[in-house]
């Protein structure tokens, strides 16, 4: 199985690759990916000089332009694909109907990848998309167990990507507008969920409260391990009972899956994660790359360190694992 | 382990903060100088008043990219758009990218405040640009680089231990 | 397409709530024999377990709703995971003589070539997707809550023959996950419910930790606590070329909410005595109509000059 990793920035792209990628994905500093944070992601220039040192080192570069296009706004999408194209990507990323069907239609032989947010979760779906966009490669939501995902892969006829360590939705990708709800931000058209910009923690007493736009998202009590003020990970009341409605905030890993998923038939594993700083990608890149060829006893290993790095410091198999629903 | 050792701390304390400022401000212009691709990522927050509150000194150090200044106070935290606590050692980490901003978050041992967008670009566009603070310190030290680089980098390696070991 | 020419068409969504069989089959006699809406679009879209409960009176539902000359469509479930749902897809594209709103891609996929329609609950966000999937057989477009006027007017420009709808009253759907909150929130998982998202008709209010209210929870789906409510920002739409209003069910009255948007399409009332008799109708529950104007979905734009243009 490839070992696709994160690259928020040029020197996480370069860790990337020292640390064993055998793809390294990233977008453009705009709104054409899921990942705009301010200070993040690629110059045309920055690009250009990645995907040459990747090529060199014998590395891929997926540029992910998965975000929706705004109308009225879609040439920012048209240009950020022509411009992926020439400066040599090698597969991109889309979740856009109509910016799949410009890349098919003018770049007949560019790879064409299904990001996570065109939220294709069966066989018909992932038919409709090599039909009608000639689609190679599908990367799945994280809606589905080990064992759907292998029933799936035997019935398509396209490569099967899916998340193996990270930051984890817990609603569908790209059909959630819970944050856009709260901030007027909204993750498929500005490529931004809870945005750092209506994000406040604010201390009262000994907690830590956080908030989001207009709305307390959760309270951490001395010493507890927070998150990141995710909707979906927040602390709610629901019938006088408060508590984590949605999901606690823990990440995805599935390194304990990883035989199962080579044997249902999966091509790559991602990693999540463009937002998180160099140290983390070369960590959690090298950990897994390790994980690939490791025996199960040694994999717990390398597990229990890549928790401390996760959010809540806890992880989880999230859909993956039936019961998790 | 990522608290002061108090042979640091102490002198730190008692010296006259000019002291302090010029060393500080001289660090600051270099390693401004060294990396002019941290404006770029910085787009619009380079405008911004960042303020640094190591836990285990009685000082803040403001910045303010753009105009390149940089003030030491003792006392009351000063009005900043952004501040960030925690033990000088992990904010020099963060400086260098040595250390997950993210990862040190969430298990509280920093503690972020005011313009979260600004505090962001800021982490985001030092993450990206290899500061090596050794190296900085050495460059300032003229013919005394070798000495001062050497040490720093021993402090740094026994501060930041088991946190960096896989990272470098 | 319409039977008041000029105006646009009103369209009743399908029940995302989990109501009983008699109360879901009554709720639908009575939009037959009384609602002013020309279009009824209805079958389980949120999650398949619950299917049972209205799958017995759909027959008899249909029925009602055509003899009364309402044109019925049937909706797709918005989340396909288990080969179960899928085969429940194929089979109702398969067998259904009524058209069907698509609200997954496996339904897109199923129905190229057939006239149909496009759901909220599937990405529309501008021309270029719209067109292609016209291409492909799709009529009616109901656009996703979160579009605002702004990507909404270039559509209507770009496809001034198109019927376009846009989602006008009713709690919003923002999310779906593969894991039950609602289930959760009592102290049960997705696979053994026992259908508990049937004790609250109009779905489980989620608070915040500081008492705000903020979303509700209807099994799967996570919706807006709000109830968005376009009244003011219909006319430049409207005039635009917009073809079609939807009112999504609410656990309230709808013949009368129909009546009173019918009435302010038809100018007998204004805007605010719209608004006033919705919070009669519906009381207790916020409006919003932040979407449309490009902020948080959660506020309200009072009218004024921007609620008027519908551009911020």
């Amino acid at each position: 199985m490839e070992l696709i990793c994160p690259a928020g920035t040029p020197a996480a792209f370069r860790e990337a690759v020292e640390a064993g990628a055998d793809a390294v994905y990233c977008g453009f500093r705009d709104e054409t990916n899921a990942r705009n944070f301010p200070g993040l992601n690629f110059s045309r220039e920055e690009l250009r000089q990645s995907t040459a040192l990747a090529q060199r080192k014998g590395v891929q570069t997926f540029v992910a332009l998965n975000t929706f296009m705004r109308a009225g706004d879609e040439a920012l999408w048209y240009s950020a694909a022509d411009d992926a194209v020439a400066l040599g990507a090698d597969a991109l990323i889309l979740a856009d109907f109509g910016l799949m069907a410009y890349v098919a239609e003018k770049y007949p032989q560019q790879r064409l990848h299904v990001s996570v947010q065109a939220s294709a979760s069966n066989a018909d779906a992932i038919r409709f998309l090599v039909e009608a966009f000639g689609a190679r490669r599908v990367v799945l939501p994280r809606v589905l167990t080990v064992q759907d995902i292998a029933r799936l892969t035997r019935q398509i006829d396209c490569e099967v990507e899916v998340f193996a360590f990270g930051g984890l939705c817990v609603m569908a990708e790209g059909r959630c507008s819970l944050s856009s709800y709260a901030t007027g931000k909204s993750p498929n058209m500005n490529g931004v969920c809870s945005p750092a910009s209506h994000v406040r923690y604010r201390q009262d007493g000994a907690d830590l409260v956080s908030e989001l736009g207009a709305y307390t998202i959760n309270r951490f009590g001395p010493g507890e391990a927070s998150g990141y003020p995710t909707l979906c990970k927040g602390r709610f009341d629901v019938g006088g009972v408060e508590g984590y409605a949605f999901e606690d905030p823990v990440s995805l890993d599935v390194i304990d899956e990883i035989d199962a998923l080579r044997a249902a038939g999966v091509s790559a594993l991602k990693i999540e994660g463009r937002q998180r700083g160099k140290a983390y990608v070369a960590e959690v890149v090298s950990s897994l790359k390790k994980a690939l060829d490791a025996t199960p006893a040694e994999r717990a290993v390398l597990v229990a360190r890549l928790r401390t790095m996760s959010e809540g410091q806890r992880t989880t198999a999230g859909a993956y694992d039936k019961r998790w629903r | 382990m990522q608290s002061l050792p108090l042979f640091l701390a102490k002198p730190v304390d008692v010296a006259p903060l000019w002291l302090v400022e010029r060393v500080a401000r001289l660090i600051f212009s270099g390693v401004l100088k060294a990396h002019p691709d941290l404006f770029e990522r910085l787009g619009t927050y380079r405008q911004a008043r960042y303020c640094f509150s190591p836990t285990d000194l009685p000082l803040h150090f403001t910045v303010v990219p753009a105009a390149q200044t940089l003030a030491v106070s003792r006392g009351q935290p000063p009005q900043a758009d952004a501040r960030v606590e925690g033990p000088l050692l992990l904010l020099l980490g963060l400086l260098e990218g040595r250390c997950d901003a993210d990862a040190l978050f969430f298990s509280r041992e920093l503690s972020v405040t005011g313009d979260m967008e600004a505090m962001l670009a800021l982490r985001n566009a030092l993450d990206d640009s290899a500061i090596d603070l050794p190296r900085e310190l050495g460059r300032l030290a003229g013919p005394l680089s070798f000495l001062v680089a050497g040490t720093a980098r021993f402090i740094r390696s026994k501060a930041l231990e088991g946190r960096d070991t896989t990272w470098n | 397409m319409t039977t008041n020419a000029g105006k646009p068409a009103l369209s009743l969504g399908p029940v995302y709530f989990l109501w009983d069989g008699p109360k879901w089959r009554d709720f639908y006699f009575r939009i037959a024999d009384e609602a002013a809406v020309e279009h009824v679009t209805l079958g389980e879209t949120v999650c398949s377990k619950r299917q049972h409960f209205s799958e017995p009176h759909i027959a008899e539902v249909v029925e009602r709703l055509e003899a009364a000359g309402k044109r019925v469509t049937l909706s797709s479930l918005a989340m396909v995971t288990l080969p179960r749902e899928s085969r429940h897809v194929r089979d109702l594209i398969a067998d259904s003589i009524h058209p069907i709103e698509a609200n997954d891609l496996s339904a897109l996929g199923l129905l190229k070539g057939r006239p149909h329609a496009i759901g909220p609950l599937v990405n529309v966000y501008n021309a270029a997707t719209a067109r292609l999937l016209a291409a492909r057989g799709a009529q009616n477009i109901c656009l996703p809550p979160e579009l605002p006027a702004a990507s909404i007017h270039p559509m209507l420009a770009a496809m001034p023959d198109f019927s376009f709808e846009i989602f006008a009253f009713g709690r919003m759907p923002l999310a779906i996950s593969a894991r039950c909150a609602h289930a959760r929130s009592k102290g049960l998982t997705k696979d053994n419910c026992q259908f508990v998202c049937g004790e609250e008709p109009d779905s489980l209010p989620l608070r915040t930790l500081d008492r705000q209210s903020f979303l509700v929870l209807n099994g799967v789906q996570t919706m807006s606590n709000s109830c968005v409510v376009l009244v003011d920002d219909l006319a430049p739409l409207v005039e635009a070329g917009l073809s079609r209003i939807r009112l999504s069910p609410q656990d309230c009255d709808m013949v009368e909410v129909a009546g009173l948007y019918r009435a302010l399409l038809n100018g007998r009332i204004d805007g605010e005595e719209a608004i006033a008799g919705l919070a009669r109708v519906y009381p207790g529950v916020r409006f919003s109509n932040g979407f449309l104007h490009r902020q948080e979905g959660a506020a309200w734009v009072s009218r004024g000059r921007n609620a008027a243009t519908g551009r911020d």
